[in-house]
């Protein structure tokens, strides 16, 4: 996927005046919102288990590299096979041999952000590869050629109606007068469709919520069952996780999976978890002929020597960006690549380099709701400052906010300077703008009074009138 | 200078945790009508940029507050602003030269108050941060950071504050500003002191804890999506049905009084520390200045 983060201030004008995808966003806000407090309600260690979730996390990472040994060891005894790309290119290119090898004709995929971030599906076409999303989300996205824009609600921005009209013009097999105005029909015929493919697929590539290093197993976490389907049905499965995706024990994952839905979806669980662990024994009844782990680095290693280490704890559960008040006004799609919302902001430059996405770790107020409501305690805002730190002392900020943040600092560090000036200024303004008591324009504050009036000032500056009322000699 | 007089306070005052470090300040609940200075906290007042430059009424209003707490006051002249927005847009340089400044400027005092939660935010969660690595500064940091505190928060949980001698005939919604809230716990503290306010009505907005979309330099830097947040906000102001939108942060404030202004609505805005000190006598933010005779 070719990032357009670089635009995200056009993207982003361009999603405040979408209409349709403003309205969609209001169920990010008030759905998800809304049931993630009603699940940590109703579960009274939830704090307690963010606590633990946080300290597992630690302890892995701490470890990562025994762990890792550990896990590959585990897949090997059960049967399966363990690749290490270090890149996105070399995990499309070691998926795409594992296809080659099996035969394959058709994929299906369950979802996987993994596989967004590598760019998985057009490395497969270009190979003559047939690659079928199959979760619904995912399927609707992969019809309209788009992009998720939310990382588990992938089809958050559309309406019904868009997706009435893309099933009616792809499913062209299907009777012109059939009813696609309620979602269950529209959920129907996805699975008649998906149905077909599930069973000619060779090929099935899932992604992995959690990687348990006790007993080689991944573990995907779905509501809607297509992950078994895929990874159950064709001859070969395909794990494809990053590293961090690793916990130590079965018990480890069950801790961070109580958490993961209650903070996704308000779930107290996902309809389904599921547990994979290497090929169909003698005697199992289904299941892969070959069970491939792709485990991938790509940068992760070095953000865990960097001040970006907690953001491996991340569980992509989306808290923070359906509580996101920027997400909320812009959608996921101006972030301009893969992760949207605070987690990208900070994971994005890392991937793709700050200079492409230098926008997203600057456009957030700070507000630390996604820090408040993440499950991992992860320190999202004081990340994102890292960013800001990193693109100021490589000097990627504008020049002239650079000076006027210089200089407005060197005149806050001489204050009988800084209240001379400023001592003068403010009357003059309290003056011009006392009589509506704000500024509808203001030179140099552009930026505010496009959208709002600047309130003036009332007079006096504090410093002034309180030297005057406690008298120089008063306090201090 | 006030005695106290004003404010009722009521038992157990302070944090029982805080009694042990702070002795002597039982001492001054115990006999609040005989409170005399030596026994009174020393508290220096960090104004904020904003309210020093563009509303010094809530300074005041501050200021008395604190003093009917029975504290001593006092302004240091060596302060200008906290640095957030050198902190905030990388510029950690300059963000420690002014921190470094606000701390000889205040540490000596027995408590540091801010009338502005994000300030004190960055006083009391970020400073130790910011100066962790310079070995001169570290401790110093982490040693006044203890003893900031946000002005509301301050009254009712260092102060024992449970109710002020004020009113304001009128409906008052109020906005939780994000740091406040988020890094420093202030949510039941206001709301508690407005309760004891006469004749005010609290009517609750909906999605009070969100963001007003201020954000300091965000408001400048991404300008179209600050509005769409704060056109947010400026619906739930009015669908509240208030007469006036309270909170503890001028910036907010003048984001959503500009807003307010902007569209036309004509619900009021006003730093909290105005109506609980009972000095609601400037015009409300961003509005007219009166005649003066």
């Amino acid at each position: 996927m070719k990032p357009t983060s670089h635009a995200f201030k056009q993207n982003a004008a361009e999603a405040l005046v979408d209409e349709q995808l403003q309205k969609a966003l209001r169920n990010v806000d008030r759905g998800f919102v809304a049931k993630r407090a009603a699940a940590r309600e109703k579960l009274p260690e939830f704090d307690r288990l963010r606590d633990e979730a946080r300290d597992i996390k630690n302890h892995t990472l701490d470890y990562l590299d025994l762990y890792l040994e550990a896990y590959q060891n585990k897949v090997r005894e059960t049967g399966g096979q363990v690749h290490w790309a270090s890149t996105a290119t070399d995990a499309c290119e070691i998926i795409q041999n594992i296809c080659m090898g099996a035969g394959a004709q058709s994929v299906a995929k369950g979802k996987s952000m993994i596989s967004e971030e590598i760019g998985l599906n057009a490395y497969l076409e270009t190979s003559g590869l047939k690659v079928i999303e199959t979760d619904l989300g995912e399927y609707i996205i992969q019809l309209r050629g788009e992009h998720p824009s939310h990382i588990i609600a992938p089809a958050v921005h559309l309406a019904k109606e868009q997706v009435e009209a893309d099933f009616r013009s792809k499913h062209k097999e299907l009777p012109a007068g059939r009813r696609l105005d309620e979602p269950k029909q529209l959920v129907d015929e996805a699975r008649q469709v998906l149905r077909k493919q599930f069973l000619a697929a060779d090929v099935g590539i899932t992604g992995a919520n959690f990687l348990i290093a006790e007993t080689g197993s991944s573990v995907i976490v779905t509501n809607e069952g297509n992950g078994d389907l895929t990874q159950t049905l064709a001859r070969v499965h395909i794990v494809i996780a990053s590293l961090e995706k690793i916990v130590p024990t079965l018990e480890d994952a069950n801790t961070l999976i109580r958490l993961l839905a209650r903070s996704a979806t308000g779930q107290e669980i996902s309809t389904y978890t599921t547990y994979s662990t290497g090929p169909k024994r003698p005697g199992d009844l289904d299941g892969p002929d070959e069970y491939h782990v792709v485990l991938l680095d790509n940068g992760r290693s070095e953000l865990l020597g960097s001040e970006f280490r907690d953001m491996l704890r991340c569980i992509r559960c989306g808290a923070c960006m359906n509580h996101c008040p920027v997400y909320n006004a812009i959608g996921g799609h101006a972030y301009g690549w893969v992760y949207p919302g605070p987690m990208g902001a900070v994971l994005t430059p890392s991937l793709i380099g700050v200079n492409e996405a230098g926008h997203l770790p600057n456009a957030s107020t700070f507000c630390g709701r996604c820090e408040a409501v993440c499950p991992m305690h992860i320190p999202l805002p004081d990340m994102m400052r890292h960013w800001r730190d990193r693109e100021f002392a490589q000097k990627s900020v504008p020049v002239l906010q650079r000076w006027a943040l210089r200089i407005w600092a060197w005149a806050a560090t001489r204050h009988r300077l800084y209240q001379f000036g400023t001592g003068l200024v403010m009357p003059m303004l309290a003056f011009l703008g006392g009589r509506s008591g704000a500024f509808r324009r203001l030179p140099l504050f552009g930026g505010w009074t496009k959208h709002r009036d600047l309130p003036a000032p009332q007079g006096r500056t504090f410093q002034q009138l309180w030297r005057k009322r406690r008298g120089r000699g008063g306090a201090s | 200078m006030a005695s106290g007089c004003c404010l009722q306070t009521v038992g157990p005052r302070i944090n029982e945790s805080r009694i042990g470090k702070l002795g002597r300040l039982e001492t001054v609940y115990d006999n609040p009508s005989s409170s005399s200075s030596s026994l009174a906290p020393r508290v220096g007042l960090f104004v904020t940029c904003l309210v020093d430059l563009f509303r010094p009424s809530v300074g005041f209003a501050a200021v008395k507050l604190l003093e009917d707490a029975g504290c001593i006051v006092e302004v240091p002249r060596a302060q200008t602003c906290c640095g957030q927005p050198a902190y905030n847009n990388g510029d950690r340089a300059d963000a420690q030269r002014i921190a470094r400044t606000v701390i000889e400027a205040f540490e000596h005092y027995d408590y540091v108050v801010v009338p502005s939660g994000s300030c004190a935010g960055t006083l009391k969660r970020h400073y130790p941060k910011l100066l962790a690595g310079d070995p001169d500064w570290a401790e110093r940091a982490s040693a006044m950071a203890e003893k900031v505190y946000e002005l509301i928060s301050f009254l009712t949980d260092i102060r024992g504050v449970s109710a002020v001698d004020a009113s304001f005939d009128g409906a008052v919604t109020y906005h939780d500003s994000c740091t406040g809230l988020r890094e420093l716990g202030v949510k039941d503290q206001p709301r508690r002191l407005l309760a004891s306010v006469k004749g005010l009505t609290l009517k609750e907005m909906d999605d009070a804890e969100v963001c007003c979309g201020f954000g300091g330099t965000f408001s400048i830097k991404y300008p179209d999506i600050s509005n769409a947040i704060v056109e947010k906000k400026t619906k739930h102001i009015a669908m509240s049905e208030a007469d006036l939108v309270l909170a503890g942060d001028l910036g907010c404030l003048m984001n959503m009084a500009g807003k307010l202004k902007r569209e036309g609505k004509t619900v009021a805005a006003r730093h909290i520390a105005e109506v609980l000190a009972g000095m609601t006598d400037e015009p409300p933010i961003g509005a007219p200045a009166h005649k003066r005779g």
